[in-house]
C-alpha cells in the first residue's frame, strides 16, 4: 500500500464535515435566487417555464455535488500532501488505469442521465400542445426597440388586430406565437412563463406557452439588438378568458372620441406634425401586411406602460393612473433621445431634426391631451 | 544566386531598441509578446471597469448606451484576440524551443512577422476608439454589422484588424507546428513532449483549422459592407443565421484555443510543485487531443434559441455534455497529481491550483448550459458572462499567471517576492468570486447581458453593486502583480539555473539562457528528461551564465533581419487603406502598403546572409 493509498483511508474520516459544510453552502447558494422578483427563473408562472426550471434542479443539485466532491478532494490533497521535507522525494506513480476509467466512466453515466430530461423537454417546447385554439395563436414582431403584436381578428379571418408593447393573453390556454422581425435579431423573453426564442429576420420562429394564473409578467429582449437593447421590454398581461375577448373586442375598434377641445386639438397635431406617417390609430390591418415604422398607438393610454416598458402609467396595484401618463407622454414627447438613445423617431421625426418644425409648448400640451384620451 | 536590388545590409548584433525591432530570437519575441498583450489586457481591464461601474447601480449615467456597447464589444475582442491569444502565443514562443531542445522556432524572420502583424491588427483595432468603435458586440451578429445599422468605421476596423491579426496567428501556428515536429531534440519522442508543448501543439493545428472559417466570415461581411453583396442582406435573401454559424464554427473551437494553453501551463506547474510526474500523461494528452476534436461538433450550442429545431439542439446537447468527459479527466489527472505529492506553495502553484478549483465552477456551469431545455432561460443573460469568466479568468488568466511566476526566474534571470506574489493571488483569488459569482444569481434573476442599464425594482442593484466592489479588489491585486514583475526584473535577486527542482530542458540551461539556448544540443531518453537526469546522478553540468552566441561555440544562429517587421509594416499599411479606401485616390493607399509588404516579402526571401562561414539553410 503506497501512501497515496493509505490517504484515501482516512477520507473515511471527513465525509460528515463536508456533508454538513455542503448543505450550509448550498442553503447560502440558494438565498441568491429571488422568486418575488419581476424576471426571476425561479419563479415559474406556467407549464414551459416550470418545465424548464425542473430540468434546471436536476443539474443544480447534481452540479453541485459534483462541485462539492471535486473541491473536497482538492482542498484535502492541499492540505494532506503540503511539503513536510524539502528533500523528500515522493513516490513517482505515473498513473493509474482502473482510477482513470473510472473518472471516465461515472462523468459520463452522469451526462447521459442528465441528457434524458433535458431532450425531452426540450421537445416538449418545440410542440404547442393540440389543444391550443387557433385564435390563440399570435403574431409578435420584434422592431428596435419594441414590440408589435398580433391577433387574428375573429370577425374576419382576412384580417388582424394591432398592438404594441403589452400583450393580453387568456389564462389557462397555451398561446402559441409566431416570431419575426423587421430589423435586426430580437429575443422574446418572458422568464415566468417560457425561456427565450429569437426573432430572426426573414427566418421566422414559434414557441408557446401558458399562463397558470392571471397577471402581468415582465417581458425583456434578450438578444443585443442596438444602442438601446436595454430598453426593448413588453408585458404580458394574463386574464380570464371573458375579459380577453372583451379586451380584443375593444382594442379592434378605435377608442372612443372625446369632445375635449384640446384633445381635437391635438388629434390636428398629430396629423400636421405628421405623426401619422409612423403611428397608426386604427388597430385593423389586412392579414400579413406590414406594419407601420412605429408603434400602434389607437389605444396608448390604456396600457400600463409606456415606451416599450420604460415608463409607468399605473399604479401600485396595476390600475391606470392618467397623471402618471400624461407626465409620462409629455417626457417622452419633449425627448425621446433622452427616454430611448437612438430611437428612430428622435433620429427621423422632422419636429426633432428640424429645428423650424420644433413642437411647441402649446402643441405638446394638445398632443398629450390627445394621446391619453386613446384609451 | 541572385540577390534583390535593394541591398540593405542583414543588420549584425544591434543592440538596445534596434536589437529588440530587429530580433528573431524567439525569447525576446516571446517577452515582446507577453509584455504587449499584458498592455492589451490593461485596456480590456479598464474598458471592463468602465462597464462595471456603469452598472454599479441601477440607471447610471456614467457613460451613454452608444459608449457603453463599444465598451462590451471591445472588451470581448480584446480580451479573446489581444489578450488572452497573444499571452499564450507568448508563452509558446519562449517555452516550446526550450522544452523541445531547439535553438529557435523553425522560421525565426516568420515569427518575427507575426509579433509585428500582431502589434498592427492590435494597435488598429485599439484605435478605433478614436472614431468610434464598433458596437455590434464581439460576435458581430448579422445584420447589426450592416452598413445600414452601422455606417461608422468602427466595425470596418473590427473586420480588417482581425483579418490583420488572422495573419499574425495563422502564420505563427505554422510555426509552431513545424517546430514541434521538426525540431525536437534526438530522442525527444512526440509522447516525451512536455504537457505544455502538447497543448500549445493541439492548439496551433486548431488554429490552423479554426481561423480560415472566421476570415471567410469577414470576407464575405467586408463584400456586404463594401460592395453591396447580399451573403447577409435579408432583404435580397442572405441569411442572418449563416454568419452565426460560421462564426461559431469558429468560435467554439476559439474557445479551447484559448483555454488548452492553459491546462498546459497547469500541467506543467503542478508535477513541478507536487513534485510528482503528471499522473495518466497519455490520458491528458489524449483527453487533450479529444476535446480539440469534438470542439468541432459542438457550435450550436451558442445558437440554442435560434430556432434550429429540437432535433438539431438535442444533437448539439449530447455532444456538448460529453465533451465535458475528457474537461473532467483533466481535472481529475491534475488532482491525482498533486495526491501524494509534496507540494510546496509557490506563487505558481497557488495559481495553478486556484485554476483547478474555480476552472471547475466554469465547467459546471457549462454543462448548465448544455442543459438546452433550460439555457432558453440562461441564454444571453447575466449568467453566461458568470461561465465564461469562470473558464476564461478564473481558467485561462489564472493558468497565465501561474506561468508568467513559473517562468519569470527563466525568462528575466531574476527571482520575484514570493509575499507579494502569494498576496496578489488571494486578492485576485477573492476578487474574481466577488465580480463573477454574483452574476450567476443576476442571471438568473432574469437580468439580460449587454444591457447598459437597468431600472431600480428588478431586484438586480445589490449583486451588480457587489460585483463592481469585485473589480477593485481585482485592480489591487493585478497592481501588484505588475510592480512585482516590473520592479523584480530590474532589481530582482538572480535566479539560479533551476529554481524549483523542476523536470523540463528549460531548466537545464542558464536563466536567462543564452542567445543559443543549449549549447550542446541534448539528447533524451525519457518523460521528464531533466529530472530523470537529476535523479539518475548522471551529473550535467549548468552552463553558469549566457553568452551571446557566437563567442568561442561555433554555433550559428540565423542573424537580425529588418524585413518581417517591413512586410507586417506593409500589411498595417494596407489595412488602413482598405478602411479608408476612398481617401484621395481610391484604394491609393491599400495599394502602397500592399506594394510596401511585398518588397518586404521579396527582400526577405534573397535576404543576405552576410556571413561566408554559415549555411544557407536557415
Amino acid at each position: 500500500m503506497d501512501s497515496g493509498e493509505r490517504k484515501l483511508m482516512q477520507l473515511n474520516k471527513i465525509p460528515k464535515t463536508v456533508f454538513l459544510l455542503s448543505i450550509a453552502l448550498f442553503a447560502l447558494l440558494i438565498t441568491g435566487c429571488y422568486p418575488d422578483h419581476n424576471q426571476s427563473t425561479f419563479d415559474p408562472r406556467g407549464p414551459v417555464a416550470a418545465e424548464q426550471l425542473e430540468v434546471f434542479w436536476w443539474i443544480l443539485i447534481g452540479g453541485f455535488i459534483v462541485f462539492v466532491l471535486v473541491e473536497a478532494a482538492l482542498i484535502y490533497a492541499i492540505f494532506k500532501f503540503r511539503v513536510k521535507n524539502e528533500s523528500d522525494i515522493p513516490v513517482q506513480t505515473h498513473g493509474n488505469h482502473t482510477l482513470e476509467i473510472i473518472w471516465t466512466a461515472i462523468p459520463a453515466v452522469l451526462l447521459i442521465i442528465l441528457m434524458v430530461p433535458t431532450i425531452q423537454t426540450l421537445f416538449y417546447m418545440y410542440e404547442a400542445p393540440k389543444t391550443t385554439k387557433p385564435e390563440h395563436t399570435l403574431e409578435a414582431i420584434g422592431h428596435q426597440w419594441w414590440f408589435e403584436f398580433r391577433y387574428p381578428d375573429p370577425s374576419n379571418p382576412e384580417k388582424e388586430i394591432v398592438t404594441a408593447n403589452e400583450v393580453y393573453i387568456p389564462v389557462g390556454y397555451p398561446v402559441a406565437i409566431n416570431l419575426e422581425s423587421v430589423d435586426v435579431i430580437h429575443s422574446f423573453w418572458v422568464p415566468k412563463l417560457a425561456g427565450k426564442t429569437d426573432m430572426v429576420p426573414s427566418e421566422g420562429n414559434f414557441m408557446w406557452f401558458e399562463a397558470d394564473e392571471p397577471g402581468e409578467y415582465y417581458g425583456q429582449c434578450a438578444e443585443y439588438c442596438g444602442t438601446s437593447h436595454a430598453n426593448m421590454k413588453f408585458k404580458v398581461v394574463a386574464v380570464p378568458e371573458n375579459e380577453f375577448n372583451a379586451w380584443l373586442l375593444a382594442q379592434s375598434n378605435p377608442a372612443m372620441e372625446s369632445s375635449d377641445p384640446l384633445v381635437k386639438e391635438g388629434a390636428g397635431v398629430f396629423k400636421s406634425a405628421g405623426c401619422t406617417g409612423c403611428h397608426a390609430t386604427k388597430t385593423i390591418v389586412n392579414k400579413g401586411s406590414k406594419g407601420r415604422v412605429g408603434p400602434n398607438l389607437a389605444h396608448v393610454a390604456s396600457r400600463r406602460d409606456l415606451a416599450a416598458g420604460m415608463m409607468r402609467n399605473a399604479n401600485e396595484n396595476g390600475s391606470l393612473n392618467d397623471a402618471l401618463l400624461q407626465e409620462n407622454l409629455r417626457i417622452w414627447i419633449e425627448d425621446p433621445e433622452q427616454v430611448k438613445p437612438g430611437n428612430l423617431m428622435s433620429k427621423g421625426a422632422q419636429v426633432y431634426t428640424d429645428p423650424d418644425k420644433k413642437l411647441t409648448e402649446e402643441q405638446i400640451s394638445q398632443l398629450v391631451h390627445y394621446l391619453s384620451s386613446l384609451k | 544566386m541572385s540577390t534583390f536590388p535593394i541591398s540593405i545590409p542583414r543588420p549584425v548584433h544591434p543592440t538596445g531598441v534596434w536589437g529588440w525591432i530587429t530580433t528573431i530570437d524567439h525569447k525576446r519575441i516571446g517577452i515582446l509578446y507577453g509584455i504587449t498583450a499584458f498592455i492589451m489586457f490593461i485596456s480590456g481591464g479598464i474598458e471592463a471597469t468602465l462597464m462595471r461601474i456603469q452598472l454599479a447601480g441601477p440607471e447610471l449615467d456614467i457613460v451613454s448606451a452608444a459608449v457603453y456597447n463599444q465598451l462590451f464589444t471591445m472588451h470581448g475582442t480584446t480580451m479573446i484576440f489581444l489578450a488572452i491569444m497573444p499571452l499564450s502565443a507568448a508563452f509558446f514562443n519562449f517555452v516550446i524551443p526550450l522544452q523541445i531542445g531547439a535553438r529557435d522556432v523553425a522560421f525565426p524572420r516568420l515569427n518575427a512577422f507575426s509579433y509585428w502583424t500582431f502589434l498592427g491588427g492590435a494597435l488598429m483595432l485599439k484605435l478605433s476608439w478614436i472614431g468610434g468603435a464598433t458596437d455590434a458586440g464581439w460576435f458581430g451578429y448579422a445584420p447589426l454589422t450592416s452598413v445600414a445599422q452601422n455606417p461608422g468605421t468602427g466595425i470596418d476596423f473590427w473586420i480588417i484588424s482581425l483579418q490583420v491579426l488572422g495573419v499574425a496567428s495563422l502564420a505563427a501556428s505554422f510555426n509552431f507546428i513545424v517546430t514541434i515536429i521538426n525540431m525536437r531534440a534526438p530522442g525527444m519522442t512526440m509522447m516525451r513532449l512536455p504537457l505544455f508543448t502538447w497543448m500549445s501543439f493541439i492548439t496551433a493545428i486548431l488554429l490552423v483549422l479554426a481561423f480560415p472559417v472566421i476570415t471567410v466570415a469577414l470576407i464575405e461581411l467586408t463584400f456586404d459592407r463594401y460592395f453591396m453583396f447580399n451573403f447577409f442582406n435579408v432583404a435580397n435573401g442572405g441569411s442572418v443565421v449563416l454568419w452565426q454559424h460560421l462564426f461559431w464554427v469558429f468560435g467554439h473551437p476559439e474557445v479551447y484555443i484559448l483555454i488548452l494553453p492553459a491546462m498546459g501551463i497547469v500541467s506543467e506547474v503542478l508535477p513541478v510543485f507536487a513534485k510528482k510526474p503528471l499522473f495518466g500523461y497519455k490520458t491528458v494528452v489524449l483527453a487533450g487531443a479529444i476535446i480539440a476534436f469534438m470542439g468541432w461538433m459542438v457550435w450550436s450550442h451558442h445558437m440554442f434559441t435560434v430556432g434550429l429545431g429540437a432535433v438539431a439542439n438535442a444533437v448539439f446537447t449530447v455532444t456538448t455534455m460529453l465533451i465535458a468527459v475528457p474537461t473532467g479527466i483533466k481535472v481529475f489527472n491534475w488532482i491525482g497529481t498533486i495526491w501524494g505529492g509534496s507540494i510546496r506553495f509557490t506563487t505558481p502553484m497557488l495559481y495553478s491550483l486556484g485554476f483547478i478549483a474555480m476552472f471547475l465552477l466554469g465547467g459546471i456551469s457549462g454543462v448548465m448550459h448544455a442543459v438546452s431545455a433550460h439555457d432558453a432561460q440562461q441564454q444571453d443573460t447575466y449568467f453566461v458572462p458568470a461561465h465564461i469568466h469562470y473558464v476564461l479568468f478564473g481558467g485561462a488568466i489564472m493558468a497565465i499567471l501561474s506561468g508568467i511566476f513559473y517562468w519569470f526566474p527563466k525568462y528575466s534571470g531574476k527571482m520575484y517576492s514570493e509575499k507579494q506574489g502569494k498576496i496578489s493571488f488571494w486578492l485576485i483569488m477573492l476578487g474574481q468570486n466577488v465580480t463573477f459569482f454574483p452574476m450567476h444569481f443576476v442571471g438568473l434573476d432574469g437580468m439580460p447581458r449587454r444591457i447598459y442599464t437597468y431600472v431600480e425594482g428588478m431586484g438586480w442593484e445589490f449583486w451588480n453593486g457587489v460585483a463592481t466592489g469585485g473589480v477593485f479588489i481585482l485592480i489591487i491585486g493585478f497592481l501588484l502583480v505588475i510592480d512585482n514583475i516590473g520592479r523584480n526584473w530590474r532589481n530582482g535577486k538572480p535566479a539560479p539555473a533551476d529554481p524549483w527542482d523542476a523536470r523540463t530542458l528549460e531548466w537545464s540551461i542558464a536563466s536567462p539562457p543564452p542567445e543559443y539556448n543549449f549549447e550542446e544540443i541534448p539528447v533524451v531518453r525519457s518523460l521528464d528528461d531533466w529530472w530523470a537526469t537529476k535523479q539518475g546522478g548522471a551529473h550535467k553540468e549548468i552552463p553558469a551564465s549566457g553568452g551571446s552566441g557566437d563567442e568561442g561555440h561555433g554555433i550559428h544562429l540565423p542573424q537580425p533581419s529588418y524585413w518581417p517587421m517591413v512586410t507586417a509594416i506593409g500589411l498595417f499599411i494596407a489595412a488602413y487603406g482598405v478602411v479608408f479606401n476612398d481617401l484621395i485616390v481610391p484604394w491609393g493607399i491599400a495599394a502602397i502598403g500592399l506594394v510596401i509588404g511585398f518588397v518586404g516579402v521579396y527582400a526577405w526571401s534573397f535576404e543576405p546572409v552576410n556571413d561566408p562561414e554559415e549555411d544557407s539553410t536557415h
